[in-house]
């Protein structure tokens, strides 16, 4: 199945792992607390481990022998097809565990569909990956109530962080011409039909966190397409830099 | 990673019963186990929380030389496995903090200690991470030090600490080899890699040795160490083994040892090797190494960045509590 | 100068009819936060398949001064082992 729309969709799920994973693993050894920097690390190896997989899958079905390193090392920012949310930089404790709270959320709720693709190959990624995806969500709902129902300081800072992240929210749901289409012919989950689940999860815990509801913002679109933030340049600098210099080098 | 015993021993200053003495040193001796509850000198619990939390350092401020590569590791496997094995490094404070609280020692109060300069740590990590080659210098090197140093701790006399070694030489085993696994991927590459692995080399090289402490004739609080059991080898033993069985590994890939002097000498079986640089040694102990300075404000700044987020549960918990009992 | 994270002990079940055994010790604000910790930091390998945490508080331990008068008078009471008593040979199942 050599299918543009298809390696495109593979590349979305397997590029939002690969750069939250490599936004996270930023933390290492610079957390709040020995046993956060322990569990933040854990979160980056499982979506290390999923943007691994993914991206071979997507290789594979693009069938022109790319593997998963060459697809993570040597795609410009333009080929990258991960969501704006995941590349936003970790800012405090309070951005980097907003960030992550509704990703996690969202990634829960479509690998669980995703875990039932008539793909086998996805259906088993999604699987093995829903139970990784799970931890992160509450562990993230954790500290999301912690901080808003901690102190003044945490709590404006939570404010904060999720003010920021909300705006990216509505890309997380949206559906383009690529995925209605996958979605008709039931390789694509319909993310659309998600939203509902997902607010009544994020409401939940913010009740808990006594903390006021999502703002709303115009949503930021482009990262589907290519079209991202700053940011994401400057995190595949570093990330790209080895294989780029060398690029006939074996590591 | 290890540290070695840096800090001059602590003076007893009060009276012990000399019966008590005697029944302990005699257990230590049979290599009996002592347990946290358990009488102890004055003197070998401020030992063992000073080599215990030293090392605990090591383990945090080692993060640093390394998870400065994580976001440049040249593929994802590589990547995984660097933050796995820092990942690793945290998890080892931890179980080694773990173990110095059983002596009544808090944690928070060790790591003010760390940051204010009156705690030591490893000056292995005192050394600049130049090139990706680095990271596999320390994994084969470093850690291969490390691990000299660490198995025999594991028959240590205090209980939580011997422990704590058992899990870390288990869980520190693949540490070494994916570092030499860089070193022959290196080695075997092209020529910007070899010549990345050679420089690599070369600068470790000395400092891996330093790590097995100064020379047996200067080390003066080796002998009551060795006798309470909380080491069990000399440095100068351990450092000889470490040139005996590093040397050959060096070879096997093409590379070579920065050391003029190195020679095998078949009467004694084992490598000659050249002087170590002590005066270089004692200015990284007192703080002139490289980069000790940014190290040092690295980890005071993750740890005043976090006071907010340490608060904020300190307070939720409270809060939680309050709500329970009301 | 923050209040300090309470102290809890950790205790693994590496396998489903085998207890609990102590493994080490973390931090933690709460006991939800103690157990993601325990998690994150003792089971990275594959160690267990259930968690316990403790607040270190809460243990009561047996002064080892006091091992004299709370373990040996066992050791005398070998009527209480099997081998104690003496059944002929040919008698079996027993």
């Amino acid at each position: 199945m050599s299918d543009r729309a298809y390696f495109d969709y593979l590349l979305r799920l397997g590029d939002d792992s690969l750069v939250l994973g490599q936004r996270l693993g930023e933390w290492c050894g610079h957390a709040p607390t020995l046993e956060i920097d322990l569990s933040l690390a854990n979160v980056s190896l499982d979506l290390i481990g999923q943007a691994t997989y993914l991206l071979g899958h997507a290789g594979t079905m693009e069938g022109e022998g790319r593997d998963a390193d060459r697809l993570a090392f040597h795609r410009d920012a333009l080929d990258f097809r991960n969501c704006l949310l995941v590349e936003q930089p970790n800012g405090d404790f309070a951005q980097t565990i907003a960030r992550q709270f509704l990703f996690s959320t969202y990634q829960r709720l479509l690998f669980d569909k995703l875990a039932a693709s008539p793909d086998a190959q996805l259906a088993a990624i999604a699987a093995k990956a829903v139970k990784e995806v799970a931890y992160h969500a509450d562990l993230a709902a954790g500290w999301v109530v912690r901080l808003g129902d901690g102190t003044q300081e945490s709590r404006q800072r939570m404010v904060e962080g999720l003010e920021w992240m909300a705006r990216f929210v509505d890309e997380l749901f949206a559906m383009d011409a690529i995925e209605t289409g996958l979605s008709a012919r039931g390789l694509a989950v319909d993310k659309a039909a998600l939203r509902l689940a997902f607010d009544a999860i994020i409401a939940r815990t913010l009740a808990k966190a006594t903390l006021p509801p999502l703002p709303s913002h115009r949503p930021v679109l482009g990262g589907r397409k290519g079209h991202h933030s700053e940011h994401l340049g400057h995190l595949l600098a570093p990330m790209q830099y080895l294989q780029r210099t060398y690029p006939n080098a074996s590591w | 990673m290890y540290t070695t015993e840096l800090q001059k021993q602590a003076a007893v200053t009060s009276v012990e019963p000399a019966e008590l003495l005697a029944a302990f040193e005699a257990r230590v001796a049979a290599d009996e186990f002592i347990e946290p509850k358990d009488w102890m000198p004055e003197a070998y619990r401020r030992t063992l929380i000073r080599q215990m939390s030293q090392h605990a350092h090591s383990e945090v401020v080692g993060m640093l030389p390394e998870g400065n590569w994580i976001t440049r590791a040249p593929s994802l496997r590589r990547k995984a496995v660097l933050l796995a094995k820092v990942q690793d490094e945290g998890g080892h404070a931890l179980y080694l903090y773990s173990a110095t609280e059983t002596l009544g020692a808090a944690r928070d109060d060790l790591i003010d200690a760390l940051h204010s300069g009156k705690a030591k740590y490893s000056t292995i990590f005192n050394y600049p991470t130049l090139t990706w080659a680095d990271i596999g210098a320390i994994g084969w090197l470093v850690d291969g030090a490390a691990i000299m140093n660490q198995v025999p701790l594991q028959r240590t006399s205090y209980g939580p600490y011997a422990r704590a070694m058992v899990r870390i030489c288990k869980e520190e085993s693949f540490h070494q080899r994916q570092g030499y696994e860089i070193m022959m991927a290196l080695a075997g590459g092209t020529a910007e890699q070899k010549r990345m692995a050679q420089d690599a080399l070369n600068r470790w090289w000395w400092p891996s040795l330093m790590m097995f402490g100064p020379p047996d004739d200067n080390s003066p609080n080796s002998a009551q160490s060795m006798r309470w059991r909380i080491k069990r080898d000399t440095n100068d033993q351990l450092r000889q083994k470490f040139v005996d069985i590093t040397v050959p590994q060096a070879e096997a890939i093409g590379l070579s040892v920065p050391d003029p002097d190195l020679k095998w000498n078949e009467a004694r079986g084992q490598y000659d090797f050249g002087a170590v640089d002590w005066e270089e040694f004692y200015a990284a102990v007192r703080g002139e190494g490289p980069v000790a300075r940014e190290r040092m404000q690295a980890r005071r700044k993750a740890w005043d960045d976090g006071a907010w987020v340490r608060d904020a549960a300190t307070a939720h918990a409270e809060k939680q509590r309050a709500r329970q009992a009301a | 100068m923050s209040q300090h994270w309470p102290l809890w002990e950790v205790f693994i079940r590496s396998k489903n009819g085998l207890s609990h055994r102590h493994v080490g010790s973390v931090h933690g604000a709460d006991p939800d936060m103690a157990l993601r910790h325990a998690r994150d930091t003792y089971t990275r390998r594959m160690e267990g398949v259930s968690l316990w945490v403790v607040p270190s508080a809460a243990i009561t331990a047996s002064d080892p001064a006091q091992s004299g008068p709370l373990f040996e008078p066992a050791a005398d009471k070998v009527y209480r082992h099997p081998t104690f008593y003496h059944v002929p040979e040919h008698i079996k199942h027993i």
